[in-house]
């Protein structure tokens, strides 16, 4: 175990054939930081962050450009994406918000993806405060392409009603949930286990994409319902033979609607929210993806505007770390 | 009771599905349809496509496949007699359907030139002269 550290940064700045991966210019500096006895892991990574900085082509996932709806895409098994997800607005009789969701996202099979959600808040003239966490899995349910590819979708969540992520909306979630007081919410926990049915498709270089949410509070309350649609394309679908960063093929861009269908009692629009917006992702050649999406609020119980940003980054082949020598 | 009625059922649901994955495997090739598998690549041939097919496979496929293409870590690789003995149809199927039980995702996202431009790629590199050995299909 000793080891890891080490193995996880020459990882990053070692070829498989153990020769140096990164500029020429930088070559003697991680020699120097590799032999060394014990490796001085600051520096190293340092020599990570200059490394992937400097590599030509990096890894993006090809998911498409969504914050709300899913896909059938599911991280490649092997690959782990490290994402921030941020949530900013200024509800009307509430005070503006930031809310960061920190995503691990882990391809364990190629049909199936775990992931691990952190989430906090901050708003102004209150506080900041941990909500929670989430973990859900998705599994592909079909081993082949169709016209309409089915995932099934299943989070444990335990999460406090600070919450103000937004990451989908369900029963009678409202502008109400954003105007109580961080003291007064924070110690209302809710556990909750979520089912979504996720289809999806790919016609002609477009992704079009249903959700259909339920969600059940295990301490107690009725089955909420929620649905988001999402729509998008690339704004290249044949690549550059050049390598290049502010091309069409590294865009994409779509929409998505989604809200609340409130409860088995009261299946119906009424006194829900639902939010619209279109969306934008650029993929960076050398590594992150950024993604863009002001989304509006459509009901009178929506909250304003809620502008999202994405900032994530896809590490492949992050189990390779964990191989023995031998395998390696 | 209802809670456990539906979990029961979500754990028949995945049953049933993991099942199917796995039926559905073994050689990729016999389950290609014959109109997949006399498909044309558009692009077969052409050097900016070629050149465009190997930026996307240093992208999406080179962390398992190798940079070489040769595989890594047990993954196949795309030099092999089995690859060059496939018809661009199947490799093109195959990139489409993926072979989920083996690893191997779908990338049915990426669009479908692009797929056509790494089939490309992959046709233009040298061949491995032995034979693959079993069970080192993509």
């Amino acid at each position: 175990m000793a080891q890891t550290p080490h193995r996880f940064f020459a990882f990053f700045c070692l070829r498989q054939d153990r020769s140096l991966h990164g500029p020429p210019w930088l070559e003697p500096f991680l020699h120097s930081l590799l032999s060394s006895t014990p490796p001085r892991l600051g520096a190293l990574l340092f020599c990570v962050l200059l490394a992937r900085a400097a590599e030509p082509i990096a890894a993006h996932a090809q998911e498409p450009p969504y914050y709300v709806t899913y896909s059938e895409v599911l991280e490649e098994p092997g690959n782990l994406e490290i994402a921030q997800k941020g949530t900013t607005g200024a509800p009307r009789d509430s005070n503006g918000f930031y809310s960061a969701t920190l995503e691990l996202e882990y391809g364990a099979k190629a049909w199936w993806t775990t992931e691990l959600y952190l989430q906090g808040q901050a708003t102004a003239n209150d506080s900041t405060v941990f909500n929670g966490f989430r973990w859900e899995n998705r599994f592909r349910m079909l081993p082949t392409e169709h016209w309409i590819n089915p995932v099934l979708y299943v989070e444990y969540e335990d999460v406090n009603g600070a919450d103000k992520s937004v990451l989908e909306v369900t029963g009678h979630d409202s502008i109400a949930d954003f105007q109580g007081r961080n003291a007064d919410t924070r110690g209302d926990v809710s556990r909750t286990m979520e089912g979504k049915l996720i289809l999806s498709s790919n016609p002609k270089g477009w992704n079009v994409s249903e959700n259909w949410i339920m969600e059940k509070n295990t301490m107690g309350g009725a089955w909420e319902f929620g649905y988001a649609v999402g729509a998008s394309r690339p704004l290249a679908l044949v690549a550059s033979g050049r390598s290049c960063t502010f091309c069409r093929q590294n865009f994409s861009a779509g929409a998505e609607v989604y809200g609340g269908l409130a409860t088995v009692h009261d299946f119906r629009c009424n006194d829900t929210s639902h939010y619209a917006g279109p969306t934008v992702q650029f993929d960076a050649p050398r590594g992150p993806s950024l993604l863009f999406s002001p989304q509006f609020g459509l009901s009178g119980n929506s909250a304003g505007v809620l502008w999202r940003l994405k900032i994530s980054y896809e590490i492949q082949q992050f189990r390779d770390l964990f191989l023995h020598k031998e395998a390696q | 009771m209802k809670t456990p009625r539906t979990a029961g059922l979500m754990v028949v649901f995945l049953s049933i599905s993991a099942m199917a994955l796995v039926a559905a495997e073994g050689n990729w090739q016999r389950r290609v349809p014959d109109a997949d598998r006399q498909r044309v690549n558009p692009y077969a041939g052409q050097p900016e496509a070629i050149s465009a097919g190997h930026l996307l496979f240093k992208e999406n496929c080179a962390k398992c496949h190798g940079s070489d293409a040769e595989g890594r870590h047990g993954r196949p690789s795309l030099r092999s007699q089995h690859v060059i003995h496939a018809t661009d149809g199947e490799l093109a199927w195959l990139l489409r359907n993926g072979s989920l039980a083996k690893g191997m995702p779908t990338w049915s996202s990426l669009p479908e030139q692009e797929r056509w431009q790494i089939i490309a790629f992959i046709r233009s590199l040298p061949h491995d002269a032995a034979p693959a050995p079993a069970g080192s299909r993509p």
